[in-house]
């Protein structure tokens, strides 16, 4: 019989988190090693987005104030990317659940905080490498950022801030789905809530209440926010939320945060019922 | 010797469901100790329970000599468990499985590396070892999950119904590693619906149903504490039947059931030597033709039936 070196210390206690949170992370990373094909499909699709939306789409919209249809799209695309982020969530988090590693994972001496972090770390590096490949599309197609290379540092950090509060949007929804393949619904609900937003169509052009609605997104400010940080177009809102977008890009993560945060941990303890 | 597990009174309400009413269980360090019951009888609960994966609403219970209730994160360094399916990343390989979980231990990559290469060429899954597990039969699976729980060797290792669904050759080959580990020190708690696997392996059975334990002891001290033995007699014609009958309840100081199809009588008996003696002193002196008499034991699946008002159902 032998017993694992047992932490004692605060010290020992946080390295051994971090290495909890290390191999999960390692343990996606991996995933993906052995899924070639799905990582493929997985870059194919802002590809074949940005020429769908940007080029099909593209020649028949216009953009509200002017400019070029393209430089509107792709942070619309990016904060689009961030938001599907839920469904990649959610699906990793409901897969061990129903496959029993949750529970495996439960009755082993983990910490609890590194099997979130894991998850977190795994998912925004996803993310970041999305960001990459659209970033490189968008350049290829036209789109270009016109401020200082500061302003996309923190237009990614804006779009990596919503990314993490979908993380707690995903997990959430995750723990509550009664099998991976009921999370289809969600992901079909996922695809108006990136439409209904400032991303592909100006809200301004939308009916009025639909356009409210699609101003006050969550996403919206996130893409309002980095239009401004890129110099893309788009910017025309007079809305409350259209003229304070950076400040609600910051507020409405952080809200989602403090709502999904505690609903996710109360559901995760609810499993020891 | 110290108990490795030892429950007291556990009680766990599902609203009106009481899915542990009253569970009680000691298995003393080194043992095997089989949890036997129908569907729904409260093995997982109680399996769960232990494995401080859910709380229990009343009683106490110490596993490994730590509380389960207040000291789980104790619990959890010196406990395995295989829950009823294989808990296993599915696109990883098998032995990115358990090179993963060995670093959850926090064995480090080296050692870790080194502890999955010894477990997948004693689970005779070296061929397999770096294909991805969706190729994986159940049996490899189960092996491979089991794996993952022996990476450190636990003091107490908790099994669900370890070989549910796997054919006859799987099977032994999980049991054999199961004997193996125990010879190694390590206490079993396994549930099972298999009456034939409880006899095979475990040390002590407790029989559950409804949530808590009706009957524990040996597998023998069961079969003779809840049926005692049978004495039958099997007649060369079965004009004699009647008779025999008679002769046989008298001898054997019970009440004997009678299948005329087979000309066999069956009575149980409280001195096996005894009414054994008798019955063929008697039969003979009746000049009654016996073509066989012996007696046997009862089987699991009587003590079960007896025990639990009905048949194990195998899932």
């Amino acid at each position: 019989m032998t017993t694992p070196m047992i932490p004692r210390t605060p010290g020992e206690r946080f390295r051994w988190g971090a290495v909890d949170a290390w191999v999960l992370t390692h343990r996606t990373l991996t995933t993906w090693t052995r899924q070639p094909a799905q990582i493929i499909a997985g870059l194919l699709y802002p590809i074949v987005s940005v020429l769908l939306f940007g080029f099909v789409f593209g020649s028949a919209m216009s953009v509200a104030g002017g400019g070029d249809y393209r430089e509107f799209l792709l942070p619309g695309m990016f904060g689009q990317a961030m938001i599907f982020g839920i469904g990649a969530t959610m699906t990793a988090i409901s897969t061990d659940k129903a496959r029993g590693i949750t529970n495996r994972f439960r009755s082993m001496p983990m910490s609890r905080s590194g099997v979130v972090l894991g998850r977190s770390l795994a998912d925004v590096l996803n993310s970041m490498i999305d960001l990459v490949v659209l970033m490189t599309c968008g350049l290829i197609v036209g789109w270009r950022w016109h401020n200082g290379f500061g302003d996309v540092l923190v237009a990614v950090v804006l779009l990596l801030l919503l990314r993490f509060a979908a993380i707690w949007v995903g997990i959430y929804i995750g723990l509550l789905l009664p099998s991976p393949e009921a999370g289809a619904a969600i992901w079909g609900l996922l695809f108006p809530i990136t439409m209904i937003a400032n991303t592909f169509v100006s809200p301004e052009l939308m009916p009025g209440w639909l356009g409210t609605i699609a101003e006050w997104n969550p996403l919206s400010a996130t893409v309002g926010a980095i239009r401004g940080l890129f110099g893309n177009p788009g910017l025309q809102g007079t809305s409350f939320a259209a003229q304070h977008s950076m400040l609600l890009a910051v507020l409405w993560p952080l809200a989602l945060l403090a709502i999904f945060v505690p609903l996710s941990v109360r559901r995760y303890r609810r499993l020891s019922q | 010797m110290t108990d490795a597990v030892s429950a007291q009174g556990l009680h766990k309400r599902y609203g009106e469901t009481k899915a542990l009413d009253g569970f009680s269980l000691d298995v003393p360090a080194g043992t095997v100790c089989g949890l036997l019951g129908p569907n729904g009888a409260g093995k997982t609960t109680a399996v769960k329970a232990l494995t401080t994966l859910i709380r229990f609403d009343a009683g106490t219970a110490t596993v490994a000599g730590f509380d389960v209730a207040t000291q789980a994160a104790e619990v959890r360094y010196r406990i395995g468990l295989n829950s009823q399916e294989p808990a296993l990343d599915e696109v990883l390989t098998g032995r990115d499985n358990l090179v993963m979980f060995g670093r959850l231990y926090h064995l480090g990559l080296r050692n870790a590396r080194r502890r999955a290469a010894e477990l997948l060429d004693r689970f005779d899954l070296a061929a397999a070892a770096d294909k991805p597990l969706r190729t994986y039969s159940g049996g490899m699976r189960r092996r491979l999950d089991l794996a993952a729980s022996l990476i450190m060797a636990p003091a107490v290792l908790f099994l669900d119904e370890p070989t549910t669904g796997l054919d006859p050759r799987n099977r032994n080959e999980v049991w054999l590693a199961l004997r193996e580990l125990v010879r190694n020190g390590t206490t079993l708690v396994l549930t099972t619906q298999y009456l034939d696997e409880a006899d095979q392996l475990a040390d002590r059975i407790a029989v559950i149903d409804s949530g808590r334990v009706i009957a524990a002891g040996t597998p023998e001290q069961l079969k003779s504490q809840v049926a005692g033995d049978h004495i039958e007699v099997v007649l060369r014609s079965g004009q004699d039947l009647a008779k025999a009958v008679e002769l046989v309840a008298r001898a054997a100081l019970g009440v004997p059931a009678v299948d005329q199809d087979t000309r066999s009588i069956t009575c149980a008996v409280s001195d096996r030597v005894a009414a054994l003696t008798e019955t063929v002193v008697v039969l003979a002196d009746a000049g009654i033709d016996v073509e066989d008499i012996h007696l046997r034991r009862p089987t699991l699946d009587e003590v079960f039936l007896r025990l639990t008002g009905h048949k194990a159902v195998a899932a």
